[in-house]
């Protein structure tokens, strides 16, 4: 009984899910009564984590744990699929995908993401990691009349199965090499000399690398977000990001932790490529999903080169850059949820032009978006990448942290782009500004902290600096 | 003093940006509060630092109005304060601001708030990198500026804003990202970036080399040197008035400032390495750019290939590492600041008129606009370094400074005196003198009461610099030869080093 209190948001949310599923059934039309209900259910859960007990604690035969990571995570997790609820909720209504399956899908889903974060063993994380990726997989398919979403489901459904399976026999091996699913025994059976497990490594690296949408395991990635409707391209780019980060860190720093001299050149060239890939192949982009999705490949280099460290700063800068990339990409989001004329929400960079003088606190606010995804400081996003690269460069690590930069160069190009579009050319017809007040809040709160939180950057760092994985 | 008088210099702009920022309410009331609001933010400003350069000690080469707060826990402080090199630069800027605001009020005519914004963001942000203390605070400033002046000069600027403005960002960017690198790396070398921590420690050699190259990337490309000038001059052209005449009167002095605080101070060995390598593209940068503006017929592009030029004698001025010479480019980036400013608002006053920047469309202006010839004149002998005026003052100690050291230097740098004699007066004989281009010209109307104003103080403080220079080296005078004797003392210590 003991145990209970430990997993209470997740048993929390999944009552909440099999409750909602009953109101869906027995009440008529009752999405905005659900989506009331998750999204007061979620606020609820981050109470439910926030009062775990600071201790570092491990149950059901140590195949779970709760530390600090795993609660900032959820915290993180179950923020930001309020704040992407909140601020879609208008795009939802409008393009006919308000069924009460969709905030419970979300709900499901990140309830399998809660149980990959605090998952303590291989067989858990594989269980977690399935719940949320099915639910993607539904999502992404939501709008089921339109061609393009059908296709992103299915080709994220192809794509991601055979990561899942990569990953299962990655899993396989490492057990039969290592003798144990649970991680602090495998991370005890682990050395260079074990080859096999070592192998196994590599697939589970190649599967999580999927997941965080790293190249060369990108390739879904551009058409899943162009193709999904545009609140679940926002879930995408944001909330799974926390999960696999997670487990990513866990991985490296707990079972894997002994072979650091096996994964850290896989996870440099991940990170390298996606720097390099996100910044170059989003040049050409038309459409500002597919732009966003290429940023993001190229915000998870620059989170990957934090973890390549294998440092408890490098973990922490990547904790910092993740958390500054989910305030910029909840923005940028929201601004693309505003791009409405008649009902009918438009996707092409174009679209934006001229916005500047039609809607002026709009405007401001990409621009200011823009800027920090771009790094250029006092911005919050030029901090995100300062601590990265303190960390590289801590263990010498030069032509990482000289690659990254430059592509920071190269990449603030297609940023500067869209600025370009939205400050210096002709107006176009103005978008329609009966936003819901939701989208308002979820927009003002991330371009404010992106702008304000170069006045007191400590704020952030001391509380992740409580975060030690080893 | 516990009154923290330079945070309050550097932040004053920024609050009056806010205030304009949130002013609403009718269009016209709201332009004009914001009009007020920007003129009276300025203005305190330059009076707050003018008080300051009273109370300024210069008897001492200690940093001076000293503040430290934390910022980073055990980290970064926010570290501010100047010395003597700093107070000029401060006041320079203070100085250029309004006249910014003035002009722009003058000619911008359209988002006129908006622009009063960036003009003030920009200024904070220039005297942050004056004031800071802490290599990650100045980056922070330094690097901030892009995008205000990315700004200015997309929305304001002329017809290939868009190119230049990129231009300017991506190359600027380019540079200084090198620079990041070097300051992180320094605080995993020296354990802190606090700038009069780091004077007082010794870098290991083997590190100031790659350091001070990546210093090098990034102020080579702000001042700008040859071969990274390119930007410079798009930027300059497109750019409207008031933003031409922040980038090159203060924005190219950051370098210059940087050269000396941080290339100097905490690289002496690689500076003493390096030192043939500046020479060269100085000489370059001087004879070559000056041939290059003796060709254009854009007026703006003429006087942009000429600050390159300038330039050139400012880092041979800091390179030489003589009393003289560092002095001669503090007084020469001063002076190159008001004289430069003045003369892109010259040529903004006739580009307000006529549209055009072409030195062709123009001619003969001497009959219609009288007033306009005699301040431009004045301008165009300063450029030139006529003695009298503030630009002959620099540019001699910089060659006597020069002459010391290396006497080719000196004499290769002499030849740009005499060609931008070349450039500057057959610019204003094609302007001024001569028949008239059009009839247009004949509708012109001398500057208005704003105008003369403005270059009414410009005017002043050129010939009373050239005349009288002596409060500025009163101000910079032993802050200068702490930094030689910094530096000579350090160099010994490696040099010693080495040779056991």
């Amino acid at each position: 009984m003991q145990t209970i209190i430990y997993i209470l948001p997740e048993l929390f949310l999944s009552i909440v899910i099999m409750f909602l599923l009953m109101i869906g059934v027995f009440i008529k039309k009752s999405f905005k009564l659900v989506n009331l209900l998750t999204v007061l259910s979620l606020l609820f859960a981050i109470v439910l984590v926030l009062n775990q007990p600071d201790e570092i604690v491990k149950i059901f035969n140590e195949s779970y744990i709760i530390d600090q990571l795993s609660i900032y995570m959820k915290v993180l997790t179950l923020l930001f699929c309020f704040f992407v609820l909140l601020s879609s909720k208008d795009y939802i209504q409008n393009n006919n995908i308000d069924k009460i399956e969709y905030p419970i899908i979300i709900l499901a889903s990140t309830l399998g993401m809660l149980i990959m974060i605090s998952s303590n063993d291989l067989i858990i994380f594989y269980l977690g990691l399935e719940l949320q990726s099915l639910c993607l997989y539904i999502l992404a398919s939501f709008k089921r009349n339109d061609e393009r979403s059908t296709e992103s489901g299915l080709k994220y459904f192809v794509l991601s199965a055979l990561a899942s399976g990569l990953l299962l026999y990655g899993c396989s091996f490492i057990y039969g090499f290592t003798g144990s699913t649970n991680f602090e025994i495998i991370s005890a059976n682990l050395n260079d000399a074990n080859t096999g497990a070592v192998f196994g490594i590599v697939f589970i690296i190649v599967g999580l690398a999927f997941k965080v949408s790293a190249v060369p395991f990108h390739m879904w990635t551009p058409d899943v977000y162009e193709g999904s409707p545009t609140s679940v391209t926002s879930f995408f780019a944001l909330v799974p990001k926390i999960a696999a980060i997670s487990v990513f860190i866990r991985f490296m720093y707990v079972p894997f932790v002994n072979v650091i001299n096996q994964w850290q050149t896989i996870i440099i060239f991940l990170s390298i490529a996606s720097m390099i890939l996100g910044a170059v192949a989003a040049i050409g982009q038309s459409n500002i999903k597919r732009l966003m999705a290429y940023s993001s490949i190229g915000h998870m280099g620059y989170a990957l080169a934090g973890i390549a460290t294998g440092t408890n700063s490098g973990i922490q800068s990547t904790i910092i850059y993740l958390t500054i990339y989910l305030v910029m990409n909840l923005g940028a989001f929201g601004c693309i949820f505003m791009m409405k004329r008649e009902n009918i929400f438009y996707e092409n960079i174009n679209d934006l032009s001229g916005l500047s003088k039609n809607h002026p606190m709009l405007a401001l606010s990409f621009l200011i978006i823009l800027f920090s995804l771009a790094g250029i400081p006092p911005l919050a996003g030029f901090f995100a990448k300062f601590y990265i690269f303190m960390a590289v460069i801590e263990m010498k690590m030069y032509t990482l942290a000289i690659i990254g930069l430059v592509t920071t160069v190269v990449s603030a190009f297609y940023y500067l782009r869209v600025i370009k579009i939205i400050y210096f050319d002709k107006p176009k017809k103005p978008f329609e500004e009966n936003y819901d007040w939701g989208l308002k809040i979820s927009l003002i709160i991330s371009s404010i902290l992106i702008l304000i939180y170069f006045i007191y950057p400590s704020i952030l760092v001391d509380t992740i600096s409580s975060i030690l994985i080893y | 003093m516990n009154f923290p008088i330079l945070s309050a210099i550097t932040f004053i702009p920024l609050i009056g940006a806010l205030f304009i920022s949130i002013t609403r309410g009718e269009q016209k009331i709201v332009l004009k509060s914001s009009k007020y609001v920007a003129i009276f933010s300025s203005l305190a400003n330059f009076f707050l630092s003018i008080f300051l350069w009273f109370s300024f000690d210069a008897s001492t080469s200690e940093f001076q109005f000293i503040e430290k707060r934390d910022w980073i826990k055990g980290f970064i402080n926010f570290h501010l304060g100047i010395d003597g090199i700093s107070m000029l630069f401060i006041l320079l800027t203070t100085f250029i601001a309004p006249i910014c605001i003035f002009s722009g009020i003058n000619s911008i005519k359209f988002k006129i708030k908006e622009f009063l914004i960036a003009i003030l963001i920009m200024e904070t942000l220039m005297l942050g990198v004056f004031c800071s203390l802490d290599l990650v605070i100045f980056y922070l400033f330094f690097e901030g500026g892009l995008i205000p002046m990315f700004l200015i000069i997309g929305i304001w600027g002329g017809a290939k804003r868009v190119y230049s403005a990129f231009k300017f960002f991506l190359f600027t960017l380019l540079g200084s990202v090198l620079m990041l690198i070097a300051i992180i790396s320094i605080y995993w070398i020296a354990g802190t970036t606090d700038v009069i921590e780091l004077l007082d420690l010794n870098i290991p050699q083997e590190y100031q080399y790659l350091l001070w190259l990546a210093f090098f990337s990034s102020f080579a490309v702000k001042l700008p040197m040859w071969p990274f000038h390119t930007w410079l001059p798009d930027a300059h052209v497109e750019a409207p008035t008031a933003g031409s005449v922040i980038l090159a009167a203060i924005l190219l002095k950051m370098a210059g400032y940087g050269f000396m605080r941080f290339s100097l101070g905490l690289f002496p060995v690689a500076s003493d390495y390096f030192t043939p390598l500046i020479f060269v593209l100085s000489i370059i940068a001087i004879i070559y750019t000056s041939l290059v503006a003796l060709m254009q017929d854009d007026m703006k592009k003429l006087i942009a290939y000429s600050s390159v030029a300038h330039m050139g004698f400012v880092t041979i001025g800091i390179f030489s590492l003589t009393k003289q010479g560092l002095e001669g480019s503090i007084i020469q980036m001063l002076s190159h600041g008001l004289i430069s400013a003045a003369l892109f608002l010259c040529v903004g006053v006739v580009y307000d008129r006529m549209h055009s920047r072409m030195i062709s469309s123009y001619g003969g202006l001497a009959n219609t606009m009288p007033k306009y010839a005699f301040v431009f004149m004045i301008f165009t002998l300063a450029a030139l370094g006529l003695p009298g005026t503030s630009g002959f003052v620099g540019e001699f100690l910089v060659l006597v400074g020069a002459f010391q050291i290396n006497i080719f230097v000196a004499i290769l740098a002499s030849l740009g005196v005499i060609l931008s004699a070349a450039y500057m007066l057959w610019l204003y004989k094609r302007v001024i003198f001569g028949k008239m281009a059009s009839s247009d010209i004949k509708e012109m109307t001398d500057i208005n009461k704003t105008e003369i104003y403005i270059f009414a103080s410009l005017v002043f403080l050129i010939l009373f610099f050239g005349i009288y220079p002596e409060p500025l080296f009163n101000t910079i005078d032993i802050s200068v030869s702490n930094l030689i004797d910094n530096y000579q003392t350090d160099l010994n210590f490696y040099l010693t080093k080495a040779n056991n």
